[in-house]
Protein backbone atom coordinates (compact mmCIF):
# COMPACT_ATOMS: atom_id res chain seq x y z
CA UNK A 1 0.00 0.00 0.00
CA UNK A 2 1.12 3.39 -1.13
CA UNK A 3 1.50 5.66 2.20
CA UNK A 4 1.92 9.03 0.44
CA UNK A 5 0.30 12.26 2.08
CA UNK A 6 -2.58 13.80 0.29
CA UNK A 7 -1.48 16.52 -1.94
CA UNK A 8 -2.96 19.02 0.25
CA UNK A 9 -0.32 18.14 2.61
CA UNK A 10 2.33 18.07 -0.07
CA UNK A 11 5.41 20.80 1.18
CA UNK A 12 7.65 19.88 -2.33
CA UNK A 13 11.24 18.75 -1.43
CA UNK A 14 12.69 18.41 1.99
CA UNK A 15 14.50 21.77 3.03
CA UNK A 16 17.97 20.13 2.68
CA UNK A 17 17.27 18.61 -0.39
CA UNK A 18 16.37 22.40 -1.41
CA UNK A 19 19.75 24.06 0.87
CA UNK A 20 21.88 21.29 -1.31
CA UNK A 21 20.18 22.65 -5.09
CA UNK A 22 20.70 26.37 -3.70
CA UNK A 23 24.41 25.99 -2.72
CA UNK A 24 25.63 24.08 -5.56
CA UNK A 25 23.67 26.65 -7.90
CA UNK A 26 25.32 29.28 -6.45
CA UNK A 27 28.88 27.95 -5.77
CA UNK A 28 28.86 26.81 -9.86
CA UNK A 29 27.83 30.40 -10.68
CA UNK A 30 30.96 31.83 -8.38
CA UNK A 31 33.33 29.56 -9.68
CA UNK A 32 31.97 30.57 -13.54
CA UNK A 33 32.07 34.07 -12.97
CA UNK A 34 35.43 34.27 -10.69
CA UNK A 35 37.24 31.50 -12.84
CA UNK A 36 35.96 31.85 -16.40
CA UNK A 37 33.52 35.57 -16.55
CA UNK A 38 30.74 33.17 -18.39
CA UNK A 39 28.55 35.11 -16.33
CA UNK A 40 28.07 38.60 -17.64
CA UNK A 41 25.25 38.01 -20.48
CA UNK A 42 23.11 37.39 -16.77
CA UNK A 43 24.47 40.33 -15.13
CA UNK A 44 23.55 42.67 -17.56
CA UNK A 45 19.76 41.41 -17.95
CA UNK A 46 19.74 41.64 -14.07
CA UNK A 47 21.29 44.34 -13.90
CA UNK A 48 18.58 46.40 -16.01
CA UNK A 49 15.85 44.36 -13.21
CA UNK A 50 17.78 46.23 -10.81
CA UNK A 51 18.15 49.49 -12.51
CA UNK A 52 14.72 50.85 -11.12
CA UNK A 53 15.24 50.55 -7.74
CA UNK A 54 19.44 51.51 -7.65
CA UNK A 55 18.05 55.10 -9.92
CA UNK A 56 15.15 55.06 -6.80
CA UNK A 57 17.51 54.96 -4.44
CA UNK A 58 19.58 57.78 -5.42
CA UNK A 59 16.71 60.15 -5.58
CA UNK A 60 16.67 61.10 -1.94
CA UNK A 61 20.22 62.52 -2.20
CA UNK A 62 19.31 64.18 -5.65
CA UNK A 63 16.43 65.77 -3.69
CA UNK A 64 18.27 66.53 -1.13
CA UNK A 65 20.78 68.78 -3.36
CA UNK A 66 18.35 70.50 -4.99
CA UNK A 67 16.12 71.28 -2.19
CA UNK A 68 19.81 72.47 -0.11
CA UNK A 69 19.89 74.41 -3.80
CA UNK A 70 16.87 76.08 -3.65
CA UNK A 71 17.29 77.52 -0.50
CA UNK A 72 20.98 78.23 -1.24
CA UNK A 73 21.14 82.57 -0.78
CA UNK A 74 21.75 85.26 -3.92
CA UNK A 75 24.76 85.98 -2.07
CA UNK A 76 26.25 82.62 -1.96
CA UNK A 77 25.53 82.06 -5.30
CA UNK A 78 27.10 85.29 -6.50
CA UNK A 79 30.33 84.77 -4.24
CA UNK A 80 30.70 81.08 -5.77
CA UNK A 81 30.12 82.86 -9.27
CA UNK A 82 32.50 85.23 -8.59
CA UNK A 83 35.44 82.12 -8.09
CA UNK A 84 34.42 79.69 -10.50
CA UNK A 85 34.84 83.14 -13.32
CA UNK A 86 38.06 83.55 -12.15
CA UNK A 87 39.19 80.06 -12.13
CA UNK A 88 37.42 79.81 -16.03
CA UNK A 89 39.81 82.28 -16.73
CA UNK A 90 42.69 80.93 -14.99
CA UNK A 91 42.09 77.32 -16.89
CA UNK A 92 41.16 79.41 -20.25
CA UNK A 93 44.50 80.62 -20.33
CA UNK A 94 46.02 77.09 -19.94
CA UNK A 95 44.21 76.27 -22.12
CA UNK A 96 45.08 78.52 -24.85
CA UNK A 97 48.54 77.40 -23.85
CA UNK A 98 47.95 73.53 -23.97
CA UNK A 99 46.62 74.05 -27.51
CA UNK A 100 49.80 75.97 -28.92
CA UNK A 101 51.84 73.22 -27.20
CA UNK A 102 50.08 71.01 -28.51
CA UNK A 103 49.73 71.74 -31.95
CA UNK A 104 54.03 72.17 -31.66
CA UNK A 105 54.24 68.82 -30.25
CA UNK A 106 51.97 67.46 -33.23
CA UNK A 107 54.51 68.92 -35.50
CA UNK A 108 57.32 67.89 -33.85
CA UNK A 109 56.30 64.87 -33.85
CA UNK A 110 55.29 64.46 -37.56
CA UNK A 111 58.63 65.92 -38.45
CA UNK A 112 60.33 62.86 -36.32
CA UNK A 113 57.99 60.29 -37.76
CA UNK A 114 56.41 59.37 -34.91
CA UNK A 115 52.33 58.80 -34.76
CA UNK A 116 49.85 61.28 -33.71
CA UNK A 117 48.30 61.20 -30.52
CA UNK A 118 44.57 60.99 -31.22
CA UNK A 119 42.67 63.70 -29.34
CA UNK A 120 40.79 62.17 -26.09
CA UNK A 121 37.05 61.70 -26.14
CA UNK A 122 35.97 62.45 -22.80
CA UNK A 123 32.26 61.72 -21.24
CA UNK A 124 31.21 63.37 -18.12
CA UNK A 125 30.08 61.28 -15.40
CA UNK A 126 28.74 61.64 -11.74
CA UNK A 127 29.29 59.12 -9.05
CA UNK A 128 25.74 57.64 -7.96
CA UNK A 129 27.29 55.62 -4.82
CA UNK A 130 30.05 54.07 -3.53
CA UNK A 131 29.43 49.98 -3.95
CA UNK A 132 28.51 48.50 -1.59
CA UNK A 133 30.98 45.89 -1.01
CA UNK A 134 33.42 45.98 1.90
CA UNK A 135 36.35 43.52 -0.16
CA UNK A 136 36.87 45.88 -2.63
CA UNK A 137 36.87 49.47 -3.53
CA UNK A 138 34.46 50.64 -6.30
CA UNK A 139 32.35 53.46 -7.26
CA UNK A 140 29.30 53.39 -9.58
CA UNK A 141 28.83 56.29 -12.39
CA UNK A 142 25.26 57.34 -13.99
CA UNK A 143 26.56 56.62 -17.46
CA UNK A 144 26.97 53.25 -19.25
CA UNK A 145 27.33 51.47 -22.32
CA UNK A 146 24.68 53.51 -23.89
CA UNK A 147 26.86 56.53 -23.73
CA UNK A 148 29.99 55.07 -24.91
CA UNK A 149 31.37 54.05 -21.83
CA UNK A 150 33.17 50.63 -22.09
CA UNK A 151 34.95 48.62 -19.95
CA UNK A 152 38.46 49.48 -19.88
CA UNK A 153 38.27 53.37 -19.85
CA UNK A 154 40.50 55.47 -17.53
CA UNK A 155 38.36 57.93 -15.20
CA UNK A 156 40.20 60.85 -14.07
CA UNK A 157 39.02 63.64 -11.75
CA UNK A 158 40.33 67.39 -12.10
CA UNK A 159 43.19 66.11 -10.28
CA UNK A 160 44.26 62.91 -11.76
CA UNK A 161 43.50 59.40 -12.14
CA UNK A 162 40.96 57.83 -10.00
CA UNK A 163 40.78 54.45 -11.22
CA UNK A 164 39.27 52.62 -14.65
CA UNK A 165 35.65 51.24 -15.82
CA UNK A 166 35.55 47.90 -15.23
CA UNK A 167 32.41 46.97 -16.18
CA UNK A 168 30.21 48.67 -18.35
CA UNK A 169 26.25 48.29 -17.70
CA UNK A 170 23.72 49.71 -20.06
CA UNK A 171 23.29 52.90 -18.28
CA UNK A 172 25.82 52.20 -15.27
CA UNK A 173 29.22 52.00 -15.21
CA UNK A 174 31.55 50.23 -12.16
CA UNK A 175 34.84 52.10 -11.49
CA UNK A 176 37.40 49.93 -9.98
CA UNK A 177 39.29 52.72 -7.68
CA UNK A 178 43.36 52.96 -8.02
CA UNK A 179 43.25 51.87 -4.18
CA UNK A 180 41.57 48.73 -5.15
CA UNK A 181 43.55 45.24 -4.64
CA UNK A 182 43.14 44.73 -8.03
CA UNK A 183 43.95 47.19 -9.42
CA UNK A 184 47.42 48.15 -11.04
CA UNK A 185 48.41 51.36 -13.22
CA UNK A 186 51.59 51.76 -15.01
CA UNK A 187 53.16 55.37 -13.90
CA UNK A 188 56.31 57.19 -14.58
CA UNK A 189 58.26 59.40 -12.11
CA UNK A 190 58.53 62.92 -13.40
CA UNK A 191 61.45 63.72 -11.85
CA UNK A 192 63.71 60.86 -12.89
CA UNK A 193 61.45 59.43 -16.07
CA UNK A 194 61.54 55.80 -14.11
CA UNK A 195 59.10 53.84 -15.32
CA UNK A 196 57.13 51.59 -12.57
CA UNK A 197 53.63 50.11 -11.43
CA UNK A 198 51.31 51.17 -9.00
CA UNK A 199 49.12 48.24 -7.34
CA UNK A 200 46.14 49.18 -4.73
CA UNK A 201 47.09 49.13 -1.12
CA UNK A 202 43.48 47.88 -0.10
CA UNK A 203 42.25 49.58 3.04
CA UNK A 204 44.84 51.71 3.50
CA UNK A 205 44.02 53.82 0.95
CA UNK A 206 47.13 54.12 -0.77
CA UNK A 207 48.93 52.99 -3.76
CA UNK A 208 52.45 50.77 -3.42
CA UNK A 209 55.07 50.56 -6.25
CA UNK A 210 56.37 46.89 -6.25
CA UNK A 211 58.99 45.33 -7.40
CA UNK A 212 61.16 48.73 -6.91
CA UNK A 213 65.44 47.92 -6.84
CA UNK A 214 66.09 49.36 -3.11
CA UNK A 215 68.64 51.79 -4.82
CA UNK A 216 65.88 53.01 -6.87
CA UNK A 217 66.10 56.82 -8.13
CA UNK A 218 63.00 57.59 -5.96
CA UNK A 219 62.49 60.00 -3.11
CA UNK A 220 59.75 61.41 -1.14
CA UNK A 221 57.51 63.78 -2.62
CA UNK A 222 58.14 62.62 -6.03
CA UNK A 223 55.15 63.15 -8.57
CA UNK A 224 53.74 60.04 -10.73
CA UNK A 225 52.03 60.34 -13.73
CA UNK A 226 50.73 57.61 -16.29
CA UNK A 227 53.46 56.17 -18.51
CA UNK A 228 51.15 55.28 -21.45
CA UNK A 229 53.04 52.07 -22.48
CA UNK A 230 49.80 50.09 -21.58
CA UNK A 231 47.68 51.49 -24.18
CA UNK A 232 44.83 52.07 -21.65
CA UNK A 233 46.23 55.03 -19.73
CA UNK A 234 47.01 58.51 -22.31
CA UNK A 235 50.61 59.54 -20.95
CA UNK A 236 51.56 62.38 -18.04
CA UNK A 237 47.80 62.56 -16.22
CA UNK A 238 48.46 62.51 -12.62
CA UNK A 239 48.37 59.40 -10.27
CA UNK A 240 50.15 59.75 -6.68
CA UNK A 241 53.02 61.56 -4.52
CA UNK A 242 55.23 59.52 -2.87
CA UNK A 243 54.35 59.48 0.60
CA UNK A 244 57.26 56.80 2.14
CA UNK A 245 60.33 55.27 1.25
CA UNK A 246 61.65 52.57 3.08
CA UNK A 247 65.14 50.80 2.24
CA UNK A 248 65.80 47.97 3.89
CA UNK A 249 69.04 45.83 3.37
CA UNK A 250 67.48 42.65 4.32
CA UNK A 251 65.16 42.78 1.29
CA UNK A 252 65.79 43.82 -2.44
CA UNK A 253 62.93 45.59 -3.21
CA UNK A 254 62.01 49.08 -1.54
CA UNK A 255 58.87 49.55 -0.32
CA UNK A 256 57.46 52.77 -1.52
CA UNK A 257 53.93 54.04 -0.29
CA UNK A 258 52.18 56.70 -2.58
CA UNK A 259 49.24 58.96 -2.29
CA UNK A 260 47.01 59.33 -4.67
CA UNK A 261 46.54 62.51 -6.43
CA UNK A 262 42.92 62.90 -6.92
CA UNK A 263 40.10 62.53 -4.44
CA UNK A 264 40.34 58.91 -4.78
CA UNK A 265 37.73 58.45 -2.48
CA UNK A 266 35.67 61.48 -2.15
CA UNK A 267 34.80 62.36 -5.99
CA UNK A 268 31.53 64.27 -7.24
CA UNK A 269 32.31 64.50 -10.48
CA UNK A 270 34.49 62.73 -13.39
CA UNK A 271 35.65 62.63 -16.64
CA UNK A 272 35.73 58.90 -18.50
CA UNK A 273 38.24 58.95 -21.18
CA UNK A 274 37.78 57.25 -24.17
CA UNK A 275 40.03 53.98 -24.64
CA UNK A 276 42.47 54.65 -26.65
CA UNK A 277 42.20 51.47 -29.34
CA UNK A 278 44.76 53.41 -31.61
CA UNK A 279 47.84 53.68 -29.65
CA UNK A 280 47.67 49.62 -29.20
CA UNK A 281 49.65 49.48 -32.80
CA UNK A 282 52.68 51.42 -32.23
CA UNK A 283 54.71 48.89 -30.78
CA UNK A 284 54.18 47.06 -33.50
CA UNK A 285 55.16 49.73 -35.84
CA UNK A 286 58.45 50.40 -33.46
CA UNK A 287 59.24 46.78 -34.12
CA UNK A 288 58.78 46.41 -37.77
CA UNK A 289 61.40 49.84 -38.17
CA UNK A 290 63.86 48.52 -35.59
CA UNK A 291 63.85 44.72 -37.39
CA UNK A 292 65.75 46.70 -40.10
CA UNK A 293 68.26 46.91 -38.44
CA UNK A 294 71.24 44.07 -38.23
CA UNK A 295 70.75 41.88 -34.69
CA UNK A 296 67.44 43.34 -33.56
CA UNK A 297 64.94 40.24 -34.25
CA UNK A 298 62.46 40.04 -31.01
CA UNK A 299 58.88 40.10 -31.48
CA UNK A 300 56.90 43.19 -29.94
CA UNK A 301 55.30 42.20 -27.72
CA UNK A 302 51.38 42.60 -27.14
CA UNK A 303 51.05 45.30 -24.31
CA UNK A 304 47.24 44.66 -23.33
CA UNK A 305 47.61 43.33 -20.09
CA UNK A 306 48.02 44.03 -16.38
CA UNK A 307 46.14 47.29 -16.15
CA UNK A 308 43.04 46.35 -17.80
CA UNK A 309 41.95 43.36 -15.50
CA UNK B 1 2.93 45.10 26.18
CA UNK B 2 4.43 43.87 23.03
CA UNK B 3 7.89 44.37 24.49
CA UNK B 4 7.08 42.50 27.33
CA UNK B 5 8.56 39.10 28.71
CA UNK B 6 5.70 37.43 27.15
CA UNK B 7 6.20 35.29 23.66
CA UNK B 8 5.61 37.25 20.77
CA UNK B 9 4.02 34.58 18.63
CA UNK B 10 0.71 34.97 21.48
CA UNK B 11 -1.69 37.15 19.55
CA UNK B 12 -3.72 35.85 16.72
CA UNK B 13 -2.83 37.57 13.35
CA UNK B 14 -4.57 37.91 10.18
CA UNK B 15 -3.33 35.41 6.78
CA UNK B 16 -0.44 37.54 5.56
CA UNK B 17 -1.16 39.49 1.74
CA UNK B 18 1.63 38.17 -0.81
CA UNK B 19 2.03 42.16 -1.16
CA UNK B 20 3.17 42.70 2.07
CA UNK B 21 6.21 40.14 1.50
CA UNK B 22 6.67 41.36 -2.17
CA UNK B 23 6.61 44.96 -0.69
CA UNK B 24 8.73 44.63 2.23
CA UNK B 25 11.34 42.71 0.36
CA UNK B 26 11.24 45.51 -2.29
CA UNK B 27 11.82 47.90 -0.09
CA UNK B 28 14.52 46.29 1.66
CA UNK B 29 16.55 46.32 -1.53
CA UNK B 30 15.92 50.03 -1.98
CA UNK B 31 17.58 50.67 1.28
CA UNK B 32 20.56 48.35 1.01
CA UNK B 33 20.72 50.36 -2.59
CA UNK B 34 20.70 53.69 -0.94
CA UNK B 35 24.06 55.57 -0.75
CA UNK B 36 25.21 54.54 2.85
CA UNK B 37 28.47 56.57 3.69
CA UNK B 38 30.11 54.05 5.43
CA UNK B 39 29.56 50.34 4.39
CA UNK B 40 30.67 48.50 6.99
CA UNK B 41 28.29 50.20 9.17
CA UNK B 42 25.13 49.84 7.06
CA UNK B 43 23.09 47.11 8.41
CA UNK B 44 21.54 44.28 5.49
CA UNK B 45 18.04 45.17 5.15
CA UNK B 46 17.37 42.30 2.58
CA UNK B 47 18.88 39.91 4.93
CA UNK B 48 17.20 41.34 8.22
CA UNK B 49 13.49 41.14 6.38
CA UNK B 50 14.26 37.81 4.80
CA UNK B 51 14.60 36.36 7.79
CA UNK B 52 11.86 37.64 9.64
CA UNK B 53 9.51 36.38 6.85
CA UNK B 54 11.47 32.89 6.91
CA UNK B 55 10.76 33.07 10.46
CA UNK B 56 7.39 34.04 10.09
CA UNK B 57 6.25 32.38 7.03
CA UNK B 58 8.45 29.38 6.48
CA UNK B 59 6.20 28.06 3.88
CA UNK B 60 5.93 30.77 1.94
CA UNK B 61 9.21 32.28 1.89
CA UNK B 62 12.07 29.96 1.71
CA UNK B 63 15.13 29.22 0.02
CA UNK B 64 14.38 30.23 -3.30
CA UNK B 65 13.11 33.56 -2.70
CA UNK B 66 16.95 34.13 -0.64
CA UNK B 67 18.58 32.73 -3.26
CA UNK B 68 16.45 35.57 -6.10
CA UNK B 69 17.07 38.50 -3.56
CA UNK B 70 20.96 37.04 -3.31
CA UNK B 71 21.08 37.62 -7.20
CA UNK B 72 19.82 40.75 -7.16
CA UNK B 73 22.01 41.89 -4.37
CA UNK B 74 25.31 40.44 -5.95
CA UNK B 75 24.25 42.32 -9.52
CA UNK B 76 23.06 45.82 -8.08
CA UNK B 77 26.45 45.69 -5.66
CA UNK B 78 28.75 44.60 -8.66
CA UNK B 79 30.55 41.89 -6.59
CA UNK B 80 31.28 38.29 -7.29
CA UNK B 81 28.05 36.57 -8.74
CA UNK B 82 26.66 33.72 -6.24
CA UNK B 83 27.79 35.57 -3.11
CA UNK B 84 25.43 36.72 -1.54
CA UNK B 85 22.76 33.89 -3.49
CA UNK B 86 24.75 31.53 -1.28
CA UNK B 87 24.71 33.88 1.94
CA UNK B 88 20.93 34.47 1.71
CA UNK B 89 20.13 30.93 0.57
CA UNK B 90 22.18 29.57 3.99
CA UNK B 91 20.26 32.24 6.02
CA UNK B 92 16.99 31.55 4.91
CA UNK B 93 17.52 27.63 5.24
CA UNK B 94 19.04 28.69 9.06
CA UNK B 95 15.88 30.90 9.83
CA UNK B 96 13.47 28.20 8.95
CA UNK B 97 14.84 25.35 10.76
CA UNK B 98 14.71 28.30 13.73
CA UNK B 99 11.72 29.76 13.35
CA UNK B 100 9.71 27.76 15.63
CA UNK B 101 12.29 27.87 18.85
CA UNK B 102 12.58 32.09 17.72
CA UNK B 103 9.13 32.82 17.87
CA UNK B 104 8.94 31.16 21.41
CA UNK B 105 11.34 34.41 22.59
CA UNK B 106 10.04 37.57 23.49
CA UNK B 107 11.40 40.07 21.00
CA UNK B 108 14.69 40.99 22.28
CA UNK B 109 15.67 37.66 22.51
CA UNK B 110 14.35 36.84 19.24
CA UNK B 111 17.04 39.84 18.04
CA UNK B 112 19.70 37.88 19.98
CA UNK B 113 19.13 34.58 17.29
CA UNK B 114 18.92 37.15 14.73
CA UNK B 115 22.42 38.74 15.57
CA UNK B 116 23.41 35.18 15.11
CA UNK B 117 21.75 34.98 11.74
CA UNK B 118 22.88 37.81 10.38
CA UNK B 119 26.42 37.16 11.37
CA UNK B 120 26.52 33.64 9.79
CA UNK B 121 25.35 35.51 6.72
CA UNK B 122 27.98 38.11 6.63
CA UNK B 123 30.82 35.53 7.84
CA UNK B 124 29.76 33.04 4.80
CA UNK B 125 30.00 36.01 2.25
CA UNK B 126 33.63 36.87 3.72
CA UNK B 127 34.55 33.03 3.57
CA UNK B 128 33.42 33.29 -0.44
CA UNK B 129 35.34 36.34 -1.12
CA UNK B 130 38.49 35.37 0.97
CA UNK B 131 38.67 32.11 -1.65
CA UNK B 132 38.08 34.27 -4.02
CA UNK B 133 41.33 36.28 -3.06
CA UNK B 134 40.10 39.48 -1.56
CA UNK B 135 41.60 41.42 1.20
CA UNK B 136 40.60 41.27 4.81
CA UNK B 137 38.53 43.57 5.37
CA UNK B 138 38.41 43.63 9.49
CA UNK B 139 36.19 43.30 11.89
CA UNK B 140 34.33 46.11 11.09
CA UNK B 141 32.27 44.24 8.35
CA UNK B 142 30.69 42.32 12.38
CA UNK B 143 29.37 45.71 12.73
CA UNK B 144 26.25 45.75 10.43
CA UNK B 145 25.08 42.46 11.37
CA UNK B 146 24.68 43.40 14.93
CA UNK B 147 22.81 47.24 14.01
CA UNK B 148 20.67 45.15 11.71
CA UNK B 149 19.98 42.38 14.90
CA UNK B 150 19.22 45.69 17.31
CA UNK B 151 16.90 46.61 14.53
CA UNK B 152 14.98 43.35 14.86
CA UNK B 153 12.26 44.27 17.39
CA UNK B 154 11.69 47.56 14.97
CA UNK B 155 11.25 45.62 11.95
CA UNK B 156 8.49 43.12 13.40
CA UNK B 157 6.46 45.61 14.65
CA UNK B 158 6.07 47.13 11.57
CA UNK B 159 5.64 44.27 9.25
CA UNK B 160 3.25 42.78 11.45
CA UNK B 161 1.17 46.17 11.39
CA UNK B 162 -0.94 44.67 8.39
CA UNK B 163 -1.35 41.39 9.83
CA UNK B 164 -2.73 42.82 13.30
CA UNK B 165 -6.87 42.80 13.94
CA UNK B 166 -8.61 45.46 14.57
CA UNK B 167 -9.26 45.24 18.40
CA UNK B 168 -12.72 46.56 19.12
CA UNK B 169 -13.63 45.45 22.53
CA UNK B 170 -17.89 44.80 22.31
CA UNK B 171 -19.23 45.09 25.72
CA UNK B 172 -22.84 43.41 25.23
CA UNK B 173 -20.72 40.56 24.12
CA UNK B 174 -21.68 37.70 26.22
CA UNK B 175 -17.90 35.99 26.18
Amino acid sequence: MDHTPPPFFNRGPAPLVRLAFFASLSLALLVLDARFRYTEGLRSVLALAVYPLQSLATLPAALGERVAGYFASQSQLRDENGVLRAKLLDAAQGALRFEAAQAETAQLRRLIGAAERAPLKATPAEILYNGRDPYSRKVVIDKGSQQGVAAGSPVVDQHGVIGQVTRAHALLAEVTLLTDKEQAIPVQVVRSGLRAVAFGGGTSGMLELRFMAANAEIQNGDKLVTSGIDGTYPPGLPVATVARVERDAAYAFARIFCQPAAGVESGGYVLVLGAQSGRLAQPAEAGVEREKRPGRTRKPRRKDGDAAQ
Amino acid sequence: MLLSNAPASQSILLPVSAGTIFGSLAVALLLNFLPWSSIALAPDFVALVLAFWCVRQPRLVGLGAGWLLGLLTDVGNGVLLGQHALAYSLLAFAAITLSRRILWFPLWGQALHVAALLLFAQGISALVRLAAGAEVPGWSIAVGPLFGAVLWPVVSLLLLLPQRMPTDVDETRAI
